[in-house]
């Protein structure tokens, strides 16, 4: 298949700032050898140098429908790029520091369209119920699925979801190999009131970390917290998010 | 260049924001108008001979031209290179006029200066940083900072 190399080479090279670079040990595809490259992250491509000056990425890989993990090796601080199809190449790479390794991490999970789409419909929903006077209103979520075009309803048994959109707290929320306790992803965002005045948001609800199950969780959060119903709008929203971010990554993945 | 082209031809398979069979003619000399199933996926445009399940190509749209040229047609060019032109012709001016809006909001970039702008209306509005309920507003990608064409 014909890309059109000259212009990713450009794209790479250019001085548009990029979401993330550095140095990282890459490991070869038959050997186990790790090799020193300069990485560039811009959206969702993430090209590989050989040297920092040199004018031309040597690779790139297409992040769209990855997987981010942490690996358990020899090497310290190393992480994988795994893709679903059944004879996909794994691609291990090791960081130099703890900081840089949850770094990389971070801004690799989120790097796919996919996830930037969701955000900027999310934010314009937000923007669009705002304007339309909607906050904490009915109408406002009728809108919302529409816009989202959930291709999946919110079943009762849930598999364990992505680190799309959670909520940060220190917490190695991005790595699911681990298992990680989920964060409270929840009802931060209700910074304004049925009246559309900005206030502090409530404490979220916990999680707990044995339910990686949606289900669940949200359970606990409704039979814990009183919320308003644009608090759990919205939690249930990011669980939909995620869960369609899921699905859409496990339907790229048993295809050949 | 190397790159993961299994991923690349699986991600050609996944469902198109849009596709249509359109008449294409690459930047190569000697070139003519062929007809191509062509396919938007993500911040990629991938052409296929209609017969064929693998495509021929991809574009990857970032840092590129969308251009509307004479009736029914437009290009795509790539900005260190402008004269270098892709070519499409379809079949309306209306289907042209289609490709040429969703082409152009098609890239990553211009998903990023949306969100850039969305995020700043709102916390202008509200004067809290929508980002926030989910722990990404630090992220390099979402920053408020001078972002290229």
């Amino acid at each position: 298949m014909k890309l059109n190399e000259r212009s990713l080479a450009f794209y790479a090279t250019c001085d548009s700032p990029a979401d993330n670079a550095g140095f990282l040990l890459k490991r070869g595809e038959r050997h186990t050898a790790y090799h020193r490259r300069w990485f560039v992250l811009k959206g969702n491509m993430l090209f590989y140098f050989e040297e920092r000056e040199s004018r031309e990425p040597v690779g790139v890989i297409v992040l769209e429908g990855c997987n981010v993990e942490l690996c358990d090796s020899a090497e310290e601080f190393t992480f994988a790029i795994r893709f679903g199809g059944a004879k996909s190449r794994t691609y291990v790479l090791a960081a130099e520091s703890q900081a840089a390794m949850e770094s990389w991490v971070k801004s690799l999970s989120r790097a796919s369209f996919d996830y930037m789409r969701l955000v900027v419909r999310e934010l314009e929903k937000q923007l669009e119920e705002m304007r339309c006077g909607l906050a904490g209103g009915c109408g406002g979520c009728r809108g919302a699925a529409g816009s989202w075009k959930p291709k999946t309803v919110m079943p009762e048994r849930l598999p364990a979801l992505p680190a799309v959109l959670p909520k940060e707290n220190g917490c190695a929320v991005w790595n699911n190999a681990l298992g990680e306790d989920r964060s409270p992803g929840t009802s931060g965002c209700a910074g304004y009131d049925g009246e559309g005045n900005p206030r502090p948001p409530p404490l979220p609800p916990r999680r707990r970390a044995s339910s990686s199950e949606v289900g669940s969780s949200v359970g606990v959060a409704m039979a814990e917290s009183p919320s308003t119903f644009y608090q759990l709008h919205e939690q249930y929203g990011q669980e939909v998010a995620r869960l369609r971010q899921d699905w859409l990554e496990r339907r790229r993945g048993p295809r050949p | 260049m190397r790159y993961n082209e299994r991923e690349l031809l699986s991600l050609a398979r996944q469902p198109a924001e849009k596709a249509a069979e359109i008449l294409m003619r690459v930047p190569k000399k000697g070139s003519v108008l062929k007809k191509r199933l062509v396919k938007l996926v993500v911040n990629f445009l991938f052409y296929f001979r209609t017969d064929e399940a693998e495509p021929i190509g991809a574009l990857l749209l970032e840092h590129c031209r969308i251009t509307k040229e004479e009736e029914n047609v437009f290009s795509i060019s790539f900005v260190e290179e402008p004269e270098r032109k892709y070519c499409f012709e379809c079949d309306s001016e209306e289907q042209c006029q289609e490709w040429v809006e969703a082409l152009k909001r098609a890239s990553y970039e211009f998903m990023r200066r949306s969100l850039i702008f969305y995020r700043n209306e709102i916390q202008k509005m509200t004067g809290k940083d929508p980002l926030e309920q989910y722990g990404i507003s630090e992220e390099a990608r979402f920053q408020l900072g001078t972002q290229k064409q």
